[in-house]
């Protein structure tokens, strides 16, 4: 027992793979926020006038909101004067291809294992690369954009799209609904918009990839995907951020709406960095995503698999409005060393005969926290509403904690509830009978923890379930007792 | 193949193996019996590695090595294998995968390229015969939901998988009925070739009616007590335990 438990501390203390800095000059706004900054990130991106004004009201109403104190996480406060909010790599002019992409920059991507070549050849991915704020490359725009799909940066999308972002944006994630939401809707740099016409099935996964970047800033992306009657697509999303030693605030938002007939299936590896063992440093992640089922017979479903940040706060959720509606949540939350997660999902039931299926695995190390926290809640008019809901976790040591917060709120006599949860625990018999297979003690934590995490791992596409496999691996290298 | 010179463990404070001596030749099949509690299981967990035990004095050498030096999966590497007495469940990996995994490392470890999946899914349909098992319990969880029978079988097919020089058999026999006991036993057989050793550990003889062992050694109290041919597992069979308390108590208590 000793003897293993000092083997396992010691691999444990293997260090944040992805740690480096990419060394582009950054545009970048002085530290503290007001109305100016809120003006100047409009004006950087010489964005339209009722943009200004959405961006200065969301600004306003965040001044007289309050940091949430409710999830089951401790830190530092955050100092958001002290935030720089605005950053972006220079850019001499518009790029035609990948070719004309910032070679350090492609050397990055190379080193996360993210050629965009490699993505663009083989795998048949579109990738908007996203380092700091800024989009840098889009591919496969012209071969989507004959479908009618448009999937573009949101500034784009704001100048040659405003009558849908004006439509849609902040419909689902309203201004005021939080306060990392507010924050976000008054000096969002950049993100992703994506609009699937009617009836059109997006050949392609589209893909994401967000890394922060210059030294003391925050990120605030903002993700807006509509699908429209009969529609289809599969999005990814996923991030590794570079070691920093302070402590770097990530308050993102996504917002989906699917209509009648139509299926978004939303995927997230989520790596930014979560700190060194004592805890210092690690990215704040306080993340808004929300989808609604407006139209009968759609669904949304969200994987996520979170393995980084210092904290993370984070409820992907679904609103059940159309009838026969269908909202799925799927979750990997691994913490380790000093990290602490709070995460979990909403289904909100309104239509009638509306799903919805929860299957959470938590994973905890080191001297983590991992909450659950769930809320289903079934309207009066929800009439066969149904929803099963599943929350393993599972401990590695006796230092971490497993948490599960359910709540259920049922306002309609038809609807079917079903609450699983179990908390189990790595045993040194398991490890050991690995061992005696040949299996060293990290590969064997390795296996059982993709073991566990099976159900949801298969719920990501190929090209995802491979990195996320080797981030899970990386994330708890050998912190078992 | 092994030489245990004196092997002394104890678990927490407590002394179980009392000095140990036994030399495996290759191909040599060496039964250990005994009453429950004279460390048989012990003596499996200390050669395989378990962390539990400490080992307090004594040596065990594995084809020229020390064995006690090693790691638990470098021993398995050099090819020691235990098939458990009570082999654990782990939900959402395949037998199959666990398998391959099992195979890759040992091969890392002898500097061979992995084994590719052709390669691989002939020597498991290879191995499936040999020890009568089907291929959907292999397709599901590793134990997970498995009876006794097919626990143990499935031990048997790794033991098969992975070619040891040298297999420890911990109470393989506990628990099965006799046509899973006929399986077993055939599966063990069929591995022997002249040059792979076996160590069968069992509480009752009927094991050793299929697997028939060069040399059986009763252990009783942590301390080899007596040992002899096939013959002795038939006398101990029929007179029980106690005979062998009788003729050696006295050196024994003391």
């Amino acid at each position: 027992m000793s003897e293993m438990l000092t083997t396992l501390e010691q691999t444990a203390l293997s260090e944040y793979k992805y740690g480096w800095v990419t060394n582009i000059e950054a545009d970048e706004a002085p530290p503290g926020l007001n109305e100016d900054i809120v003006r100047f990130i409009s004006a950087k991106k010489n964005e339209p006038e009722w943009m200004l004004e959405w961006r200065l009201k969301a600004f306003r109403q965040w001044q007289k909101m309050e940091v949430p104190r409710w999830p089951n996480v401790t830190y530092p406060d955050v100092d958001f004067q002290a935030i720089k909010y605005y950053s972006a790599p220079k850019q001499k002019k518009t790029l035609n291809s990948l070719d004309e992409v910032d070679p350090e920059l492609r050397a990055t991507f190379e080193k996360l294992g993210i050629s965009l070549d490699e993505q663009k050849r083989l795998s048949g991915v579109a990738v908007d690369a996203v380092i700091d704020s800024v989009s840098v490359a889009t591919t496969f725009k012209k071969q989507l954009g004959e479908m009618g799909i448009i999937f573009c940066s949101m500034s784009e999308a704001i100048k040659e799209h405003p009558e849908l972002v004006q439509k849609w944006l902040g419909s689902v994630v309203p201004v005021t609904d939080n306060f990392y939401s507010a924050l976000n809707s008054a000096v969002f740099s950049d993100g992703s918009f994506c609009y699937i016409p009617k009836g059109v099935k997006c050949p392609m996964e589209l893909s994401t990839y967000f890394r922060i970047n210059a030294a003391g800033t925050g990120q605030f992306e903002r993700t807006l995907i509509v699908a429209e009657e009969g529609s289809y697509v599969s999005y990814l999303e996923g991030c590794t951020a570079p070691q920093r030693d302070e402590n770097q605030l990530h308050a993102a938002v996504v917002e989906i709406v699917a209509l009648d007939n139509a299926e978004v299936k939303y995927s997230t590896v989520q790596n930014w960095f979560p700190g060194d063992k004592e805890g210092k440093g690690g990215v704040f992640n306080f993340v808004t995503k929300r989808g609604i089922c407006a139209g009968v017979n759609s669904k949304i479903s969200w994987t996520q698999v979170e393995t980084g940040s210092a904290v993370t706060w984070k409820y992907p959720s679904v609103i059940l409005k159309g009838d026969n509606s269908v909202g799925e949540f799927y979750s990997v939350a691994v913490t380790n060393n000093r990290q602490q997660a709070d995460t979990g999902t909403k289904m909100l039931h309104i239509g009638k005969n509306t799903r919805s299926r929860i299957v959470s695995k938590g994973i905890s190390a080191g001297y983590s926290h991992n909450s659950y926290r769930g809320l289903v809640q079934v309207g009066k008019n929800a009439v066969n509403a149904r929803n099963f809901s599943q929350c393993d976790s599972l401990l590695l040591g006796d230092k971490c904690g497993a948490h599960t917060f359910p709540y259920i709120e049922v306002k309609n006599s038809t609807a079917q509830v079903e609450h699983e949860a179990t908390t189990s625990k790595i045993g040194e018999d398991q490890i050991f009978y690995c061992n005696q297979r040949g299996l060293d003690t990290e590969t064997a934590v390795a296996l059982i923890i993709n073991g566990f995490a099976k159900e949801v791992m298969n719920q990501l596409p190929m090209e995802f379930a491979v990195e996320a496999q080797k981030l899970l691996a990386i994330s708890l290298e050998g912190s078992v007792g | 193949m092994l030489h245990i010179k004196n092997l002394q463990a104890r678990i927490e404070e407590k002394e179980i193996l009392k000095g140990i001596n036994l030399d495996i030749k290759p191909g040599e099949v060496h039964a250990i019996m005994g009453p429950n509690g004279s460390g048989k299981s012990t003596l499996a967990s200390v050669l395989a590695g378990r962390s539990d035990y400490e080992v307090t004095g004594g040596e065990v050498e594995f084809n020229g090595k020390d064995l006690l030096e090693l790691s638990p999966e470098d021993r398995s590497r050099e090819g020691l294998f235990l098939a458990f007495q009570y082999p654990v469940e782990i939900p959402g990996v395949s037998t199959t995968n666990f398998i391959k995994t099992a195979v890759n490392e040992i091969r890392k470890y002898r500097g061979e390229e992995p084994m590719d999946a052709v390669e691989f899914l002939k020597k498991m349909k290879e191995k499936m015969k040999l020890v009568e098992i089907d291929q959907s319990l292999l397709s599901r969880s590793l134990n997970e939901g498995f009876s006794g029978g097919e626990k143990k079988r499935n031990e048997i097919f790794q033991m098969a998988m992975l070619e040891p020089n040298l297999a420890i058999l911990d109470e393989t026999d506990s628990g099965l009925d006799i046509d899973a006991l006929r399986i077993v036993a055939e599966g063990v057989n069929k591995l022997r070739d002249g040059k792979r050793s076996f160590l069968v550990i069992t509480h009752y003889q009927r094991l050793l009616d299929y697997i028939v062992p060069d040399h059986v050694h009763v252990l009783y109290k942590g301390r080899i007590v007596k040992s002899g041919g096939k013959e002795l597992a038939l006398e101990l069979e029929e007179r029980g335990y106690d005979f062998i308390k009788e003729e050696l108590g006295e050196s024994v208590e003391a």
